[in-house]
């Protein structure tokens, strides 16, 4: 995989990840592209797309658009799954995921993120081991709780 | 107020932490910009302090920025700072931050290298894991190669959690830092078989990913593979191994055979779509590398083709497409449907297929569909592609599918009724192409064109920058050109010069003055006939001058300059007419004789004119010393070139052989990097071996002695057959209704002679037959048989058959020939009439194979393996020239005890090899079979057979073919250039052995005769004065072959020297047999 990237309907990006080592001026211009690509595509097209020379794979939950870039020979039916994977791991982490949680807590999804692909390659197929990772590295860093109950009662007021 | 309590009830450690930064950025919609920018001043205010708390917090703020696409790039050192953190915490806010900012230009990366190291070497296996998956995104060729050896370490470290990122690390570590793939790779075997699941696929993944870059050296480790994919219960897992052998099986086809079982078990097995997919992606793989078909599987692969999402689906029939069209065809519907669905990738992927699936029977049908989707495709974007694939489905190879051009003009004409379409040239072109090229068709194609001009205001519509008014070019060229066809020409003509012409593109006004002109011309041949009319021809004369006048003033100057021209010559034409004179025939002498194409090959086939000759040197060639010197600059010296090669030739003798190895070297080096350098094909060129520099190669003078001539069936003929073929077929139609019923009237009195038969009768459907008329050729070329090498050549099938047909006639006469003598292409007797293959003939010798069948043809070239001292290739062409499917043939050859047929391993030395391919009907194949030959001194018989299974459609036979290859002695010779003074030197030294040859009665020029020895005996000319020539040549073995040629009054002696006394002895006799054939 060479890339991933999360974008809210409005093509605000909530989340980027690079697996290719390419400057910020080029990044920005892909993302770009793609977002625009991708919003201006009706619901009820196919999850994939060639663009340039690899392919995309993109798949909507609720108000976010999970997008990966695969090489030419890679198959597009396991990109779906793990962005599926990915997001029943948010969805477990966070407990129902909703897109401000990301907003909020990138950090925590690009841990999440981290646990289970790296380098662009699926390193922990095990739901169970990803979260025990995360939950361990977590208990490490000094969490104050209420913090992020706060935030929740924030949110739900703002939603 | 929601803030203030958040605020309120959060112990705030910082002046604005992440949350903060989020929520402030929310609310600040307006003038977010401004808001970043003081929160990015904020931020290097905290960068400054020296708690690191309040730093990891602001490069925290600083990630969420970049993210939103603001350049942090300035604040990199501070994320190192934080990196180097001890606390879990903030270090994990700093590897994420570098993993998230750093790439491989930024250059605090190097201060790094020794922080991950100690983060690497952490007893705590979270601190390991954030250094990893930071460093998985931020490796650099530097980094990779100062950790390399850390991480190889972690492979094997206690807690599975860091065996896993190291390994797939790894991956990155290799990409930057290659060498470390050797030392790593014992290691990274072993975790294939780790005990924890997460690491053996983290192994899986890289060495996967690692063979699909070079999957050769990873074959060895296909029986682990194997064993894993038979044992493994993980999805993931196995889509990367099945992935792999993908990779795979095009280098061992043996592999695939085995994998077919166990994937098309997975296939019939599994329920994950994607585990799915891959299976029948690899299976296809297999089936294109064992290249036979095996017809139950692909069965299987069609189920589940439909039941994959529909674009992937289309996707994978495009590559089944490519081997096995026939499954794909059954599909039909199903891929028109595709049509229909709403997303535009879906319905270009049907598209590209329905270009494959094409055939003469179902054209029409899926044009018609695509006709449809044209009228109801929104986005012109969609309807351009449409259009352009209805034409490259038409017109795909050479309009092979089209059976009715009536049909395809109407469509063209239909098409132009596409608004706001880029590509009317390219219905323009296809219009000129067809009325051109088919005769037959022009009068309809002329109707139509003619109305499209009529109706020109439909078509220029509204928009100016419309592309379709292209094609008004065409409609009045072909108008002006093929008017003769023409109903109304005066009409026409009116139509032409309309006011409203004037607002077309320049281009097109152009060719509408020009062929006015033409009409002009044939409204007056028309009139001149009837003498009441004479009027009529005076009205059309004044309607000329009348509107003329408006295209001299156009601002184009092709325009204008024609418009004037022909304004005055009509001018003077009324003159002449007022005073009664017939002009007619004049004017029509303007535009006199037919325009046709020229054939694609018709510059090849000039004849050089005598005493030409094309591959001599004009001036003396530049010497290698010199452009040295200069370089590749232009040479003004060529004139002194007598002087020039006077003092450069001493020199030559005065460089070692070290100096000439080096400048070898150079001017190598040279060739291989400029552009405008064209690389000598292996074949034709074989590079001299005794270490002497190439520049002593002397230009070899090959003229071909033998004519080129085909036996003389007049070019339309070939149309015989493919009429013969599409009789039959419709016959087996004729029940169909005819779809397009509007295109009936007309079509009786332009059917052709051919047609006319006691079928023409029940043969409902409007397809006559359409010639594409003879291409020109230049005067007196003389057409040869290498036509047939262009596979895009229209005429290729038919004039197959014909040679068929007629290798079938001769064979009897050409077995006797070809058994006392192996050349078969020098058969070229008086009549001529033996087809003669020119291009390629330099090495090859073929050698025909007697044989008795007629459904198999085969032919066969020896030629030398000058790698090898004692293999032989020889390459047989295997043409099926029955009406059935020929398979399973088996190739096989007595051994002797010289000369042994290679076999794989394990073959027994009597089993016969498999010809890898399959032969459909009138095709032709080509196998090579190796031989390993012990001595090259004698000539050789061997006796084969070839066995093969005919398959007609209601039985096979099992047939058997018997046949003898002739290994001649020359077959072992290699054309080796050599110059002279090493020739000299070669029999100054005394080891060769001599022999001489006396031929009587040669008539045929020295040249020629030079020529044919070279050519037929692989030999090359060393030296040539008067009537005397030196040549060498060389066996694979080295043997050393000089020959001196001397001529005088129809004797040639020839005095050979050898050091092998008994191959020169056979290789003159073969000379001397060459000569008496002539």
């Amino acid at each position: 995989m060479q890339f991933m990237l999360l974008f809210s309907r409005q093509g605000k990006l909530r989340l980027q990840k690079w697996y290719v080592p390419l400057s910020d001026k080029e990044r920005k211009k892909i993302s770009r592209d793609l977002v625009q690509t991708i919003l201006a595509r009706k619901p009820k097209m196919c999850s994939f797309l060639e663009w340039r020379d690899l392919k995309i794979v993109y798949k909507r939950y609720a108000s976010l658009y999970f997008c990966c870039a695969v090489e030419d020979q890679d198959n597009e039916l396991i990109t779906l799954e793990i962005i599926h994977r990915y997001v029943e791991l948010l969805d477990k982490y966070f407990g129902s995921v909703c897109e401000l949680d990301i907003i909020f807590n990138f950090e925590k999804a690009y841990f999440i993120l981290d646990e289970f692909l790296l380098g662009g390659e699926a390193q922990e197929t095990s739901k169970k081991n990803v979260l025990k990772a995360i939950e361990q590295a977590d208990l490490l860093q000094e969490v104050r709780h209420h913090l992020l109950h706060s935030n929740c009662a924030f949110l739900s007021f703002c939603a | 107020m929601a803030l203030k309590i958040v605020k309120g009830s959060i112990d705030r450690m910082f002046d604005k932490n992440l949350q903060d930064l989020v929520r402030g950025i929310r609310n600040h919609k307006e003038d977010e910009a401004k808001y970043i920018s003081t929160c990015i001043d904020e931020i290097k205010q905290e960068l400054k302090q020296d708690n690191i708390a309040v730093k990891a917090n602001a490069v925290c703020k600083l990630t969420y920025l970049q993210m939103l696409g603001y350049d942090v790039s300035w604040a990199a050192f501070n994320i190192v700072e934080v990196m180097s953190s001890s606390k879990f915490t903030y270090k994990r806010i700093g590897y994420l931050a570098a993993s998230q900012c750093f790439h491989e230009s930024t250059d605090v990366i190097m201060l790094t290298t020794n922080q991950i190291r100690k983060d690497l070497s952490s007893p705590n296996q979270y601190d390991t894991g954030v250094a990893l998956t930071g460093l998985s995104c931020f490796v650099t060729p530097d980094l990779a190669r100062d950790l390399a050896n850390d991480i190889m370490t972690l492979m094997s470290h206690t807690k599975p959690y860091i065996r896993k990122k190291a390994v797939l690390i790894m991956y990155k570590v290799f990409l930057k830092y290659p060498e470390s793939l050797r030392p790593a790779f014992p290691r990274l075997k072993e975790k294939l078989e780790d005990p924890d699941p997460g690491v053996q696929s983290a192994a899986v993944n890289v060495i996967c990913e690692l063979a699909r870059r070079n999957p050769k050296n990873y074959l060895s480790l296909a029986p682990l593979f194997f064993k894993l994919m038979t044992s493994s219960t993980n999805n993931w897992v196995l889509i990367k191994i099945i992935k792999l052998f993908g990779a795979l099986t095009p280098l061992e086809p043996r592999l695939g055979k085995k994998l077919i079982e166990p994937l098309t078990n997975l296939i019939h097995s599994t329920s994950a779509m994607s585990l799915l997919y891959e299976c029948v992606n690899t299976v296809i793989a297999v089936l294109i590398s064992l290249s036979s078909g095996m017809p139950n599987h692909s069965a299987s692969i069609q189920v589940s083709l439909r039941s994959i999402q529909h674009y992937l689906g289309l996707l994978a029939m495009s590559k089944i497409l490519k081997t096995h069209p026939k499954s794909v065809q059954s599909h039909k519907d199903l891929i028109l449907q595709c049509l229909d669905d709403k997303d535009e990738s879906i319905r270009l992927r049907a598209l590209d297929l329905l270009y494959g699936m094409v055939s003469k029977k179902n054209l029409m049908e899926i044009v018609k569909k695509l006709m449809l989707h044209v009228d109801k495709a929104e986005g012109t974007t969609y309807r351009d592609e449409l259009l352009t694939k209805i034409i490259d489905i038409c017109s795909q190879s050479n309009y092979q599918y089209i059976t009715n051009f009536e049909w395809y003009i109407s469509i063209l004409v239909e098409l132009t009724r596409l608004e706001g379409t880029r590509h009317g040239h390219l219905i323009a072109s296809q219009m000129l192409d067809v009325a051109i090229r088919v005769k037959a068709i022009r009068a309809f194609a002329v109707a139509q064109m003619a109305t499209l001009l009529d109706n020109a205001h439909l078509l220029t519509g509204n928009t100016q920058r419309n592309g379709i008014c292209e094609v008004l070019y065409a409609a009045a060229w072909i108008c002006g050109e093929f008017s003769e066809h023409l109903e109304d020409p005066l009409s026409t003509l009116e139509a032409m010069l309309r006011p409203k012409v004037a607002t077309l593109p320049g281009h097109i006004q152009a060719v509408y003055v020009q062929n006015a002109a033409k009409l002009f011309a044939t409204v007056l041949r028309g009139q001149e006939g009837a003498p009441a009319d004479r009027t009529v021809a005076q009205e059309t004369s004044q309607l000329l001058i009348d509107r003329l006048p408006l295209f001299v003033q156009s601002a184009n100057l092709e325009v204008q300059e024609r418009a004037s021209c022909i304004l005055q010559l009509v001018k003077y034409i009324q003159k002449l007419q007022q005073k009664d004179v017939e002009v007619a025939e004049e004017v029509t002498a303007l535009f006199a004789g037919e325009l046709n194409p020229v054939a694609p090959k018709a510059q090849k086939k000039v004849p050089v004119p005598e005493g030409l000759d094309l591959d001599a040197w004009i001036n003396e060639p530049p010497s290698e010393s010199e452009s040295e010197d200069e370089g590749r600059k232009p040479k003004g010296k060529a004139v002194f070139a007598k002087e020039e090669s006077k003092h450069t030739k001493p020199r030559y003798t005065e460089v070692d052989e070290k100096e000439l190895a080096k400048r070898r070297e150079v001017r190598k080096a040279e060739q291989a990097n400029n552009p405008f350098y064209i690389k000598a094909s292996p074949s034709s060129q074989k590079v001299y071996q005794d270490g002497v520099g190439v520049e002593h190669i002397p230009v070899v003078q090959i003229d071909l002695s033998v004519p080129l001539k085909v036996p003389g069936m007049p070019m339309s003929d070939q149309y015989v057959k493919l009429e013969e073929e599409r009789r039959q077929k419709d016959k087996a139609d004729k029940k169909k209704k005819d779809k397009k019923k509007r295109r009936e009237k007309g079509e009786k009195g332009r059917r052709r002679k051919g047609d006319s038969g006691p079928e023409s009768e029940e043969d409902i459907t409007p397809a006559h037959m359409v010639d594409i008329t003879t291409e020109e050729m230049p005067e007196n070329a003389l057409p040869s048989d290498d036509d047939e090498k262009d596979p895009n050549d229209p005429h290729k099938k038919s004039s197959k058959h014909k040679k068929k047909k007629q290798k079938k006639e001769k064979e009897e006469k050409e077995k006797k020939k070809k058994k006392k003598h192996h050349h078969h292409h020098h058969h070229s007797d008086g009549a001529g009439d033996e087809s003669v293959q020119n291009g390629n003939v330099e090495e090859e010798e073929p050698l025909p194979v007697s044989n008795q069948s007629s459904s198999i043809y085969s032919m066969c070239d020896i030629q030398g393996n000058l790698q090898d001292g004692s293999q032989v290739v020889v390459s047989v062409i295997f043409e099926n020239k029955c009406d059935s499917f020929i398979k399973a043939m088996e190739f096989n050859v007595l051994d002797s005890l010289n000369s042994k047929l290679q076999r794989p391993e394990g073959a027994g030395p009597h089993d016969g090899l498999t010809v890898p391919f399959q032969l459909p009907p009138g095709i032709s194949n080509e196998a090579r079979f190796v031989f390993s030959v012990q001595s090259i001194v004698m000539p050789q018989k061997l006796k084969g057979t070839l066995t093969f299974i005919v398959k007609t459609d209601d039985s096979s036979t099992h047939e058997k073919l018997d046949f003898k290859l002739h290994f001649t002695c020359t077959s072992y010779l290699i054309t080796t250039p050599c110059y002279s003074d090493a020739y000299a030197k070669l029999l100054e030294s005394g080891d060769l052995k001599g022999s001489s040859l006396k031929l009587e009665g040669v008539s045929q020029p020295f040249h020629h005769l030079l020529a044919r020895i070279c050519f037929h005996h692989h030999f090359s000319v060393v030296e040539r004065i008067g009537s005397c020539a030196s040549m060498y040549s060389r066996s694979i073995q080295g043997h050393h072959v000089c020959l001196l040629v001397k001529t005088a009054d129809q004797t040639v002696s020839i005095d050979a020297k050898c050091d092998e006394p008994g191959l020169l002895g056979n290789v003159l006799d073969e000379i001397k047999l060459t000569f008496s054939q002539c």
